[in-house]
């Protein structure tokens, strides 16, 4: 049943479940990461985020539902798909006694598939790829969080992947540090490669993600391409003007209801039903002198706490 | 397995720990030679009365005296921090995904600590011949039974040991393996596989439960002087290898199913 599916997924599983004694941390989930797409993976702590990535590794036991990464089922053929997956989950991990170098040089010798012969030349193009070459020779214990993230991400390009899945990749980078993943993964997904990102940053996911997932206790809530998700939303449409009555009379010919606050006037508009173009042209005709106009889609988080409730306690 | 034995020993912990153990006979020899006095042969631990007439006994009696207490510990050290140790700084999953199965982690942790308990072997030996040969006259050897053999005769001797004291400790790293995949915290594991080491020696020194004493694992470790008799003796290096193998395979085995079943949630 799997084999037909899996070539235009990197990650598929169907009714992925995991329990804790009685309790589903994860359940019966089916999630659907295409090839090549950069997909985002949210959710509130407690959701289940963490134990499906896990498991998806290899590093949890799964209690029901299959799983297949990169085309090859989990747990049985992991092996074969983990040499084409990079990670960094949880957080990066080193030895604190050897340098960044040395901790890449040794994660790249476990790897039983990574050619000795051009190991330091991998560990060197990797660590220039996160701009971390002036500090490789220094012990990890002297590293600072966000050269340990960096240093982690190198870890997850020593050989060229088919899938990264990373946890919070710009943890702790700064500005300049977020900006240089950012093209990192936007230039990483040009060459094909999937990519897997679990963030709370939901304004660096908006920015760069094709695709969506968002889970809450345990479920999937939304899945699919950012259009589709975008598709059915309302949008928010705020109108600057002195000339609030006549605006109201305007957007009720486009068959918008707007309310007025003061010297701005706004309204739902349901996604694509009304170009903002038409809305201007029509109020401009009517004489309705405008000082500020946006039509915004609601933003990821707004979208995100609607899906996900606003509560503030950690689900499970 | 060439990076888990570089990355050991370039712990300065291993360093260390094989540092400490070089030390004993050292400070056997010191102590002797400054004594002065000449011990009734069979008072004091075996072979010291040996000692002041030829220095290549300093590493036996060295041995003898690191056996009970000091190379355990060593070992439990190293046996308990195979996986917990990975477990605790985080990187037992960045293994496990590099991708490294679980069992063949397991076989290279084992055989790193096997590295160890080897060169704890051999740097006590060393060090005992190196000091006995400065401190003390050196000649053709008096064995137990009274024979003369040469000095090449007594290093191939001395090999052997170090090769018996190693096969003898093989056993218990398996044990510290196995703890070590019950945990994440190391020194935890450490303790429990010294421990185990301890309370099986006490036990072989009760009477009343002589029946299981050919059964723990330390009951042969000491047998290492039959290997100083002539004709030597190869009876209790059988029994001792099988014994340890008996012990390999069983908690190895627990290790494995452990192991391999458990979650990684560190």
């Amino acid at each position: 049943m799997n084999q037909e599916v899996k070539p235009q997924y990197a990650i598929f599983t169907t009714g992925l479940t995991k329990s804790f004694g009685s309790h589903n941390a994860v359940d019966s989930i089916d999630l659907r990461v295409p090839r090549g797409s950069i997909f985002g993976f949210l959710g509130p702590n407690g959701s289940g985020k963490t134990t499906t990535i896990r498991m998806l590794l290899g590093l949890a036991n799964i209690s029901a539902g299959e799983v297949s990464v990169l085309g090859s089922p989990v747990p049985d053929a992991i092996g074969d798909a983990l040499p084409k997956v990079g990670a960094l989950v949880e957080g990066p991990a080193f030895y604190p006694y050897l340098s960044g170098r040395d901790n890449l040089i040794r994660f790249d010798a476990a790897d039983r598939l990574a050619d000795p012969a051009t190991r330091k030349e991998r560990v060197a193009a990797a660590l220039a790829q996160v701009g971390l070459t002036q500090a490789a020779s220094k012990k990890v214990h002297a590293y600072s969080l966000g050269m340990k993230q960096r240093l982690g991400i190198a870890n997850a390009l020593l050989q060229p992947r088919e899938l990264l899945v990373l946890d919070e990749p710009t943890n702790g980078l700064d500005p300049q540090g977020t900006r240089e993943v950012r093209n990192l993964i936007r230039a990483l997904a040009l060459d094909g490669i999937t990519i897997f990102i679990s963030s709370h940053l939901l304004v660096e996911i908006e920015q760069i993600c094709t695709h969506l997932a968002v889970m809450s206790h345990g479920k999937i809530v939304a899945q699919g391409s950012v259009e589709e998700l975008s598709a059915g939303e309302v949008m928010n449409l705020t109108l600057l003007t002195a000339d609030t009555a006549l605006a109201i009379e305007g957007l009720n010919l486009l068959g918008i209801k707007a309310v007025v606050d003061g010297l701005t006037v706004r309204a739902f508009v349901p996604a694509g039903d009304v170009k903002p173009q038409q809305i201007v042209k029509t109020l401009v005709e009517l004489g309705v002198g405008i000082q500020g106009f946006t039509l915004l889609a609601p933003t990821l988080e707004e979208r995100f706490v609607l899906l996900t409730g606003e509560g503030f306690d950690v689900e499970r | 397995m060439q990076s888990e034995l570089s990355v050991l020993f370039r712990r300065r912990r291993t360093w260390a720990m094989l540092f400490t153990i070089s030390m004993i006979p050292i400070l056997l020899a010191i102590a002797v030679k400054l004594s002065g006095s000449t011990l009734p042969p069979g008072e004091g631990p075996p072979f010291l009365d040996r000692v002041s007439q030829n220095g290549m006994f300093v590493g036996f009696t060295a041995m003898i005296m690191a056996i009970p207490l000091f190379l355990p510990l060593t070992i439990g050290v190293v046996a308990g921090d195979t996986i917990a140790g990975e477990a605790n700084t985080g990187t037992l999953r960045y293994l496990l995904v590099a991708p490294v199965s679980r069992a063949r982690l397991l076989v290279i942790k084992y055989f790193g600590a096997v590295a160890f308990a080897l060169a704890a072997a051999f740097t006590l030996m060393i060090t005992g011949i190196i000091i006995g040969a400065i401190l003390f006259p050196v000649g053709p050897v008096t064995l137990l039974s009274g024979d003369v053999i040469s000095i090449p005769a007594a290093l191939l001797r001395i090999f052997l040991v170090v090769i018996y004291v190693s096969i003898s400790l093989m056993g218990l790293i398996s044990v510290g393996l196995f703890i070590s995949t019950l945990t994440v915290i190391p020194v935890g594991a450490m303790a429990a596989t010294v421990v185990v080491s301890t309370v099986t020696q006490i036990l072989g020194t009760l009477p009343q439960i002589a029946v299981i004493h050919p059964f723990l694992i330390s009951y042969y470790w000491l047998g290492f002087a039959d290997l100083l008799r002539n004709p030597m003796s190869l009876t209790s290096f059988a029994s001792n290898s099988l014994l340890q193998l008996a012990y390999i395979v069983i908690f190895g085995s627990l290790a494995y199913s452990r192991f391999t079943t458990k979650d990684v949630l560190s």
